[in-house]
């Protein structure tokens, strides 16, 4: 008997409620938009689509074709021994730490090969095989040399000289690429961290041999019938991540520095309201400033700006969306339109000439949007294409960057003319200070001559500032767009917790405001915002991209070195969080702070909770290893707290939890100091 | 607001740049580009820029490249509304001028050699207020206080009081803290210096008042006055602008006092400061910067009442200071002790030739003496008229278990500066000839002689209290019984001398260690021996034995010398095993008798110091009180910067005045017969010793075959003189061997 099946009728999709997507008003007015014009975003897909609620639990396995196999957890929990298994017989805690293990590899790929990509620049550029790329901050060569090994002096005679810059850079090169594949030792980087983390390393046998083979590992590993152990599955997660960390990210951060400049504080201003109507708009997206730093350049260049004048328009606007936006932000000033979940909503302004993009987190319906537009979609990487037909692949050669970045600008200036009527720029934008880093922060800290971490040191320990946190990561649709980003952010400073900030987190954190230095006046806690005002900071330092997150990494190494709060990163009144994270490099962010002992809350959902006992050992275990754990909220307020809470508990091991007390040094005292 | 400060100072710091650049266009344009630029006999060039940067300014022409670094120090101005941080930027601007104040005195002293009078104390009746850079006798002498913890930093004090009694009173106050008091810059057209003369009190280095400029800018001096410590006594090297500036920030307790209104340039001076770790104390309502970090506390502390302000700025600088609260009438600590009773302020005196004035410690039994009992036999200086004289004797007795004989010439070596302590009363001199003079101010303050029996009781307990139990002090004014205790004391001198000067290093097996220094020089240590004082001249072997009874866990402790290694150079096992270990390795031996074999570490604050001289193959030596040249080519500055700072340099050796007439002085290089030249001021002051031991050594006209500078300043001036003398250096085997 056949079966009737009733045909359900079509279904009209539903629409985003603007207010409940984004607690932006310019993404909330283009959200609307977007519904009056008939375009479609994530937004909109998000309350049509729910997550598949079997993979979000971590337990399906689809590493054969016996399976996939789903394991999901039962309603009630697991009751005695939990018997799940798949048909090869791989228990929750393998299926859930192979899937984890891959977004490891998926995340450090990304990272690590987008530092390939700098550093195969960079070795054109030591070479001298094109104009367009430099040597530009030699100081910082300097300083990243002897880090990978390189001599910056040389004997000349029984005398200590200076060597060759152009010397120096060649070998820099050499063994910068050298760490993606060399066949023996370990990750040079690796020494960066303080000597006890290393050693912890060490011992655990968790120190990269090379980039490239942690991450081919993790694949191996993971496939069908291999590494059936989750905590030796997490240990090669921390390999790779570490690889990622303080491998791939750091160099990318690095050479992108000594090419393009290390960042010093800016202002700028973020959010849609950058875009401008007279001007010809064009929106970099992505993560490799390589491109991008070319298409700053040429856009100031004579010829692009007459030639954007013959075409009408009053010049060039540059502006862009998630890390590329924070790389050209952080040096040259060029302020990002939006984070990304803002990535289709520049578009729907109308006012978008043409989108540039190279690599990560770019949705493919971006070219569904810009067939709506006049918006030129061109892709520029030869590893990222998009198949829909109305996107066009300029391929980018670091041989001719300038011209490339020109063929692409006069592409958008042509484009100009060919605006329709539906022009809409929201006025939101805000001021934001950005660019801050490593070096710029110990400058600020003291100057020339009294530039040190102790000074931030010195305000933790008398208690003005509680500890650190690192808040970081992407936007999530499956949350409203930058709302737990910034009510955990606020409940930090409240508290007087320094927040340091990258990726698309510092946008949402530009955007709404918490970047300047008045904020702090009025929104952290009298001791903070004592400190804010002296120094003249803002509570929430952005520190770049998120590669970028190895500056990080290396502040809270300076912090370790200033002294006075321990003699490892785990010691510190410090916690690290990514509040609306959804791209696997954020796992590998996550497993590599707490890998390098940060206390790590995600927020939304982190797909481990179908193998209680895997996660268990992510959340609770791994500080034994590391000194640091994970950890997720789904409330950001007791995300926040969670954190304070690790804050304060570091804080009164380090016996700083008491008010300090003032000494006063007599002659003894003073006799007795150290040499 | 910290905005306001870095906004205003930013503003300084440009205003100040731009006008030292003008200061040095205007010069160029009138005096030769080689023209000589200096702070008079000082070493280390402008000592702020030198030790920050490393740059040598020795012309005129030389102040282009730390002006050209001063203004690219200049950071951007800070913007109303979501500016860029500026902590930074501020103390960057504040170096910047803290580098143009320095050159713009620097300047001055080129257009106006005569305006500063470099001197310890001002020349008030010649209208010369201002003493400017200290030079380097003065810094060797004051330094050293810093050094030993008799000062434990400095109040830098711009601007002028309210009134004179007000900058009486904080002044006071600071010196009976024993902090020294720069001073600088006016207000209101007056400035505390002026206040204080006004007021009637003594100012210049010798009462830690120093008045150092009338302008903002002569701040700098007491900046330099710091960097220079540093260098000359931590033996930080020039241009390690890190380790400069946080030696100042850990060792030296200096904070800033601005009385008036802080304009823009006194605004980036203070900024400058904040790079030393010196805060500043208003008394005006300015921002303040309480967060803590570059300086130990805070950084800028407002609205500070004025009898509040000395204690409130030790605090903020984290000194504890410890002032002796002892029952006279009058002010009491180390500030007074050159304070000096001139003839129109002298009300009566004792001793110094008009009267017998005598001094005697002695151990007593414990039953015998009373502790406390002060007793004046005689009239007291009520029962005299003014203008009349006293004799004195001064006869202390001292009980205790620990105590012993040997001690009690230390304990009388006390009574000097005690009694020096006693704000309006001067003493002079020791033993049978020592000389008090007491001033109107006091008299009038109620001061009487029971008052010096209160002092040395109660300071002998403080300073004492390990080895005494009891103090009992007799004031005798009865000229009978000074005569009788002048006569008793005399024995006891002479017995004593020659107990102290037949002992030799082969009595004792013990050696002491002194790393009093060492809060200020790290890394020296000196070992002090029966016949080789301590280079400092202040420490003998029985002080730093006393020192050590006294202080069981202090800077002096005993050295076991062990097996000997070389009699003639005078090396021990023991003792090399102890430097080795003290100097944390950098050195592994030296010898107590030879200055051109390892000799021993000599830190900054050595007396004299003796170098070699080839050509007349014998040694020359010169005090720290002769700035001219010498025949080994060096000034006592130059060669104090170049052996200094706790290393071992062959050809060269640190040592005491007494030490040059001490039967083991560099015996392993021939001993006293070497000395070819020293200057007259040193010849003469150990004249007596000299002739002694050139007696003694066989050469009784010793004294008269050594060259000083009336004979030469150099070798080849010296060495036909030497010639003609029959210099006995001569006819020795070869000094280098």
């Amino acid at each position: 008997m056949a079966e009737i099946t009733k045909k359900k009728p079509a279904k009209t999709p539903k629409l985003a409620d603007p207010q409940m997507a984004s607690i932006d008003v310019a993404s909330q007015q283009m959200i609307a938009r977007s519904h009056e014009l008939g375009v479609e975003t994530v937004f909109d897909r998000a309350v049509n689509m729910k997550p598949c609620n079997i993979g979000i639990q971590g337990i399906c396995c689809k590493n054969c074709a016996m399976g996939p196999c789903r394991l999901p957890l039962p309603k009630g929990g697991i009751e005695g021994e939990d018997e799940r298994k798949g048909l090869c017989g791989a228990t929750p805690n393998t299926i859930a730490a192979r899937n984890f293990a891959r977004m490891v590899a998926a995340g450090a790929a990304a990272h690590s090969d987008h530092g390939r990509s700098v550093a195969e620049v960079f070795m054109s550029a030591a070479r001298k095989e094109t104009d367009d790329y430099k040597i530009k901050d030699v100081a910082r060569l300097l300083e990243v040399a002897p880090h990978l090994g390189v001599a910056t002096k040389v004997e000349v005679d029984g005398e200590e000289k200076d060597r060759d810059i152009d010397e120096i850079a060649l070998e820099v090169a050499e063994a910068a690429i050298n760490e993606w594949g060399k066949p023996e030792g370990e990750l040079l980087y690796a020494k960066r961290a303080p000597a006890p983390l290393y050693e912890k390393w060490k011992k655990n046998g968790v120190i990269p041999r090379n980039i490239d083979r942690e991450v081919v590992e993790i694949m191996h590993r993971t496939h069908m019938g291999v590494d059936q152990d989750y905590k030796n599955l997490v240990k090669q997660c921390t390999r790779a991540s570490l690889a990622d960390g303080w491998g791939g990210s750091m160099l990318a951060t690095d050479l992108q520095d000594i090419m393009f400049g290390t960042p010093y504080p800016l202002q700028s201003e973020a959010n849609i309201g950058i875009m401008k109507e007279d001007h010809v708009n064009v929106i970099v997206h992505g993560h490799e400033p390589v491109l991008s730093e070319m298409i700053v350049a040429a856009s100031q260049t004579k010829e692009m700006l007459d030639y954007a004048k013959s075409k009408g328009a009053n010049g060039i606007q540059l502006g862009g969306i998630c890390c590329t936006a924070n790389e050209i932000l952080q040096r040259h000033g060029v302020p990002p339109a939006g984070n990304f979940l803002q990535q289709e909503l520049v578009i729907v302004t109308g006012a978008c000439d043409a989108m540039v993009v190279d690599v990560q987190c770019v949705f493919q319906n971006l070219a569904n949007v810009a067939k709506c537009f006049h918006t030129k979609l061109i892709t520029t990487h030869p590893i990222a294409k998009m198949e829909q037909d109305n996107v066009i692949h300029i391929e980018f050669d670091e041989h001719h960057a300038l011209e490339d970045a020109k063929r692409i600008l006069k592409l958008a200036i042509d484009n100009f003319e060919k605006r329709g009527t539906e022009v809409m720029i929201p006025k939101q934008k805000a001021t934001q200070i950005a660019g801050f880093g490593v070096e710029s922060i110990e400058y600020h800290l003291g100057g020339t001559f009294r530039g040190t971490y102790y000074t931030l040191n010195d305000n933790i320990i008398n208690g003005r500032i509680r500890g650190i946190a690192g808040v970081v990561g992407c936007n999530n649709a499956r949350s409203q767009h930058n709302n737990e980003c910034i009510t955990i952010i606020k409940e930090l400073i409240k508290n007087d917790v320094i927040v340091l900030t990258t990726g698309c987190n510092a946008i949402a954190c530009a955007t709404h405001g918490l970047l300047t230095p008045e904020t702090a006046a009025v929104y952290c806690g009298p001791g903070l915002a004592e400190v804010c005002e002296t120094v003249g900071i803002p509570p929430v330092l952005h520190l770049g991209s998120c590669v970028d997150n190895s500056r990080i990494l290396l502040a809270a190494t300076e912090v370790v070195k200033a002294g006075g709060l321990g003699n490892d990163i785990c010691d510190l009144p410090a916690a690290g969080s990514a509040p609306e994270w959804m791209s696997e490099k954020a796992i590998s962010i996550g497993q590599y702070f707490v890998s390098s002992g940060v206390y790590t809350v995600f927020g939304g959902v982190l797909q481990v909770n179908g193998a209680p006992v895997f996660q268990d050992y992510l959340f609770n275990e791994l500080e034994k290893v590391y000194g640091g754990k994970w950890d997720m909220y789904t409330n950001p307020m007791d995300h926040a707290h969670a954190m304070i809470a690790h804050i304060d508990k570091k804080r009164k091991e380090l016996g700083i939890d008491k008010a300090r007390e003032r000494v006063l040094m007599d002659m003894a005292d003073r006799q007795a100091l150290e040499a | 607001m910290s905005k306001l400060v870095a906004f205003a100072a930013i503003q300084g710091g440009y205003k100040v740049v731009s006008t030292a650049e003008g200061e040095f266009n205007k010069a160029l344009a009138s005096f030769n580009a080689d023209s000589k630029i200096e702070f008079p006999n000082t070493g280390y060039y402008l000592p702020v820029i030198y030790s920050l940067t490393g740059m040598k300014v020795e012309t005129l022409e030389d102040l282009k490249k730390p002006l050209e670094f001063a203004r690219g120090l200049l950071p951007p101005h800070v913007k109303g509304k979501n500016h860029l941080p500026y902590l930074g930027p501020l103390l960057d601007a504040g170096m910047a001028a803290i580098f143009s104040y320095e050159i713009l005195e620097a300047l001055r002293i080129l257009r106006e050699p005569d305006y500063y009078l470099p001197q310890e104390d001002p020349d008030i009746d010649a209208g010369k207020l201002w003493v400017g850079p200290a030079d380097d006798i003065i810094l060797r002498k004051r330094g050293v206080e810093f050094v030993d913890g008799t000062a434990p930093g400095f109040a830098a004090v711009v601007g002028s009081c309210p009134d004179p009694e007000t900058a009486k009173m904080i002044v006071e106050d600071y010196q009976k803290k024993n902090l020294y008091i720069f001073c600088a810059a006016h207000h209101n057209g007056t400035s505390v210096i002026e206040q204080l003369i006004e007021a009637g009190v003594q100012v210049g280095w010798s009462t830690r008042i120093v008045p150092f400029g009338p302008d903002i800018s002569s701040a700098v001096f007491a900046l330099g006055f710091a960097n220079r410590a540093a260098m000359a006594f931590g033996g930080v090297q020039p241009g390690d602008y890190k380790k400069i500036l946080h030696y100042n920030k850990d060792r030296v307790f200096a904070f800033v006092n601005a009385f008036g209104d802080i304009g823009t340039e006194w605004g980036v001076a203070a900024a400058g400061c904040v790079n030393w770790g010196f805060p500043t104390l208003a008394d005006t309502d300015i921002p303040e910067i309480l967060p803590t970090g570059i300086c130990t506390y805070e950084h800028v502390v407002a609205n500070v009442p004025h009898d509040e302000i000395c204690q409130k700025s030790v605090e903020v600088r984290g000194l504890k200071v410890t002032v002796s609260e002892i029952d006279i009438p009058c002010s009491f600590g180390p500030a007074f002790e050159g304070e000096r009773v001139r003839g129109a302020d002298l009300y009566c005196q004792m001793g110094g030739g008009k009267t017998q004035a005598t001094e005697l410690v002695k151990m007593a039994d414990m039953k015998e003496i009373e502790d406390a009992k002060v007793v004046v036999d005689g009239p007291d200086v009520g029962d005299i008229k003014e203008g009349e004289t006293l004799p004195l004797g001064i006869f202390v007795q001292v009980a205790g278990r620990e105590m012993q004989t040997d001690f009690e010439p230390i304990l009388e070596r006390q009574i000097h500066h005690l009694i020096n302590y006693i704000q309006g009363i001067m003493h002079i001199g020791q033993r049978d000839i020592a000389w008090i003079r007491v001033g109107k101010g006091a008299i009038e303050k109620g001061f009487t002689i029971k008052d010096i029996g209160v002092v040395l009781h109660a300071k002998f307990h403080q300073d004492f209290g390990k080895i005494l139990d009891k103090v009992q002090v007799t004031l005798i004014t009865d000229k009978k019984k000074v005569d009788a205790l002048t006569k008793t004391a005399r024995a006891e001198y002479k017995m004593r001398d020659e107990r102290v000067e037949k002992m030799t290093d082969e009595d004792v097996e013990t050696y002491y260690s002194c790393t009093l220094c060492q809060s200020f020089a790290p890394t020296h240590v000196c070992s002090v021996s029966p016949e080789r004082t301590g280079l400092c001249g202040a420490y003998n072997w029985m002080d730093c034995k006393a020192s050590f009874e006294i202080n069981p866990t202090g800077p002096n402790q005993p050295i076991e010398k062990g097996e000997c290694i070389d009699p003639v150079l005078g090396q021990w096992k023991g003792v090399n095993e102890f430097v080795n270990k003290a100097s944390r390795g950098a050195i592994t031996h030296y010898n107590f008798y030879s200055m051109v074999i390892d000799p021993m570490t000599t830190c900054g604050c050595c007396e004299c110091i003796a170098a070699m001289l080839p050509s007349c193959n014998g040694v020359m030596t010169v005090g720290r009180d002769y700035t001219g040249d010498t025949p080994c080519g060096m000034k006592f500055t130059t060669l104090a910067g170049v052996m200094g700072g706790g290393a071992s340099s062959p050809g060269f050796v640190g040592h005491s005045k007494f030490n040059i007439t001490q039967g083991k002085f560099i015996k392993g290089d021939g001993g006293l017969l070497r000395v070819v030249w020293m200057p007259k001021i040193l010849k003469e002051e150990i004249k007596e010793r000299l002739e002694k031991a050139g007696k003694a050594f066989g050469v009784p006209d010793l004294y008269d075959k050594i060259a000083d500078e009336t004979v030469g300043v150099t070798e080849e001036e010296i060495l036909p003189w030497l010639q003609e003398k029959d210099h006995p250096a001569l006819k020795m085997d070869p000094i280098i061997g």
